[in-house]
């Protein structure tokens, strides 16, 4: 699909339009852009996510991935245009409101509570208990530890359950990070570079994990490793100057004579 | 109704799943992990109970003994009311990450609100207004009139008439700090003012606190203060019985400052508020609204310490401006921060030690060469505090986990 067919195909349908959110896209971008100190660091025109669809946004440095991001999560917001989410408009709602409508993200360098233990991090990121009293008088259920304990059996953090997060490992507190994302059950997961600085056997397992999740959840994610980029072999959108440059399966995109000049560079 | 009671049955058996066993299994691995495990459980179980037996037995019968004076009863009980303002630091600094400069503030508020309760049924001094009202002494020296002069424009202010009997007094002690505490709070928090920004403008505050305190007009007694305390709920405050009763009440409300205090932070909020002090901006996209959080840590804390001024008050026998000082704040600061943060009990430790040392070395003291002053305190007190910053940051507690072990 090139980018004149996407264009169209995108304006045939307009996101105000309910069957155009609710039925094909969980996440639409409509006319955004970002301006820092008259910086444009993102101009899509318009970028949709679908339902249970992995999306891969690669680019190089400076391309505006991270922005993208910072955008929908609600940390920065647009300058112009809008971000509709699950049919409704979140453009100007704060980072915990988009986090309770469905929208979980995993930051670039992995951010885990350091002085909690990784059972902790895990409980915190239970869903459903944001409100202060329930925090204060709650507890945590048996089906709830058994939840925590199914998703750390799976990454192999159980040998650390009871160590604070600042003594676990770099590839261990990715694995936390992306786990704690993952029981939160959001409705779309923004997965900031997972492969950063893992070793390869990691980084496989990684992928593993996120091919899984696709399954019953909307996935972006953002990558610099073209290794993995490849395992997890889904559509991919090329941003390059906060443009997007091509969209398409890894293999097509890698022909693109435009992508290989800013980006592949071979 | 066989098949029921069957269903039933087999409903209430725990079902053992692996994850259970596997949880269960963690937990004792990490309790055997302790530095000399058994030991240290011993510690931890009978230590605390022999510190509150010393406190509320042992002390009290030395004084019946006559192994101590009031005067040293008198002493700890106020220092004690000075750990219960610490609890509440740590609550917020030690556990939130947030860094407060207006403890002494809410402690001078709980102060003034006993304070004025204690000058109303204070010494017999007062004049009675032209509504039938006594004006305490204390407050007539700020009228601009001569003793014994009654005209008919001086008369007990508005605010002072609902600190006359104690069960308001109580109430209001604890409700104007934690009130102030809310909206300096809820201002701050939520306009996303952090670290060393909100520690500044909190101090702003009790300056402020302190120079509206100070002043004549605004009827509470200016620098003199409140004083000419008689009576408290009927007892005389010199009585050495009341004196012994106001140390043992004092302990009381620590040790239920300290337990409401460990019940929050052990519970899922404690690691929220931990959660807040490593990483706020994670937490918040975690879909927690952090600045609640922090409000009610902050209120929390307002309050105890407007509990700890109003148990200082009647002990001290007299309320100043001087309590809410810019330095007295700070001086909450340095108990917390040498007892070790982040450890309830260290706050307690902290500030029982470094009020004792203060007690020591502000006496005159003949030594060989020369004489040491009370000014010279301030050195030692100096010296300790950049000494925990730069060789124990954990503070005593720190020495203490790590002799016995520290549980998780």
């Amino acid at each position: 699909m090139n980018k004149a067919q996407r264009i169209a195909e995108y304006k045939e349908y307009s996101p105000r339009d309910s069957r155009f959110t609710e039925e094909r896209y969980l996440l639409f971008l409509e006319d955004i852009t970002a301006v820092f100190d008259g910086f444009k660091a993102l101009d899509i025109e318009a970028l949709g996510i679908e339902y249970n669809e992995l999306r891969v946004i690669i680019g190089p440095n400076g391309a505006g991935k991270t922005t993208l991001c910072d955008v929908v999560s609600g940390k920065t917001r647009p300058t112009t245009g809008s971000v509709f989410f699950d049919g409704g408009d979140i453009t100007q709602q704060t980072e915990a409101e988009i986090a309770l409508r469905g929208i979980g993200r995993k930051f670039q360098t992995p951010t885990v509570f350091d002085s909690l233990t990784t059972y902790e991090n895990m409980e915190l990121a239970l869903p459903g208990h944001y409100r202060l009293w329930s925090n204060l008088f709650g507890s945590t259920t048996k089906a709830q530890r058994e939840q925590i304990m199914h998703i750390l059996e799976r990454v192999g953090l159980t040998d650390a359950l009871h160590r604070e997060a600042k003594y676990l490992s770099h590839g261990q507190r990715q694995w936390l990070a992306i786990s704690t994302l993952i029981l939160s059950d959001p409705k779309l997961l923004l997965v900031d570079e997972p492969a950063a600085g893992l070793t390869d056997a990691e980084t496989a397992l990684t992928a593993e994990l996120l091919l899984e999740l696709k399954d019953d959840h909307t996935l972006i994610v953002i990558e610099h490793d073209m290794d993995f980029v490849r395992q997890l072999d889904s559509f991919v959108t090329v941003l390059n100057e906060g443009v997007i440059m091509a969209e398409g399966m890894m293999h097509e995109v890698q022909k693109n004579e435009e992508v290989i000049e800013a980006y592949l560079g071979r | 109704m066989f098949r029921k009671a069957a269903i039933t049955h087999a409903n209430s058996q725990p079902v053992e799943t692996d994850e259970e066993n596997l949880w269960q299994d963690k937990k004792i691995e990490a309790e055997r992990g302790l530095v000399n495990g058994e030991l240290s459980i011993f510690f931890r179980r009978y230590v605390p109970w022999a510190l509150l037996f010393v406190g509320l037995v042992v002390i009290p019968s030395f004084y019946y003994l006559g192994l101590i004076t009031i005067g040293t009863v008198n002493m700890l009980g106020r220092y004690m009311a000075f750990a219960i303002v610490a609890v509440g630091l740590d609550l917020i600094w030690g556990y939130t990450g947030i860094l407060s400069l207006c403890q002494a503030f809410f402690f001078a508020l709980g102060g003034y609100a006993m304070g004025m309760y204690l000058a109303h049924h204070g010494g017999p001094e007062g004049i009675i207004d032209a509504n039938n009202w006594k004006i305490p002494a204390c407050l007539y020296v700020v009228y601009p009139y001569k003793v014994g002069e009654i005209p008919g424009d001086a008369l007990v202010p508005w605010f002072w008439k609902p600190f006359y009997t104690l069960p308001i007094t109580l109430v209001l002690g604890l409700l104007i700090p934690g009130i102030a505490a809310l909206a300096i709070g809820y201002f701050g928090f939520k306009s996303r003012v952090r670290g060393v920004y909100f520690a500044i403008l909190t101090q702003a505050i009790t300056v402020a606190g302190w120079l509206v305190f100070c002043m004549n007009n605004m009827k509470l007694c200016g620098t003199n203060g409140l004083t000419r305390f008689d009576r408290i709920a009927g007892f005389k405050l010199t009585t050495p019985h009341v004196k012994v009763s106001l140390y043992v009440i004092t302990l009381l409300a620590l040790v239920g400052v300290y337990a409401l205090c460990k019940q929050v932070v052990k519970s899922r909020l404690g690691r929220i508020l931990i959660a807040i002090r490593d990483d706020e901006t994670t937490l918040r996209f975690s879909g927690y609204k952090p600045y609640i959080y922090k409000l009610f840590a902050f209120g929390l804390a307002g309050m105890i310490a407007g509990l700890g001024g109003m148990l200082y008050a009647p002990q001290m026998g007299i309320f100043t401006p001087t309590n809410m000082e810019a330095g007295a704040s700070i001086l909450v600061v340095i108990w917390v921060a040498v007892g070790g943060r982040g450890a309830l009990s260290g706050a307690i430790l902290g500030t029982l030690g470094v009020n004792l040392l203060y007690n020591f070395f502000t006496s005159e003291k003949n030594l060989l060469l020369f004489t040491w002053r009370a000014e010279y305190w301030q050195f030692i007190l100096g010296g300790l505090f950049i000494g925990v910053v730069l060789l124990f940051p954990g503070g005593l507690i720190d020495l203490w986990h790590r002799l016995v072990g520290k549980a998780k």
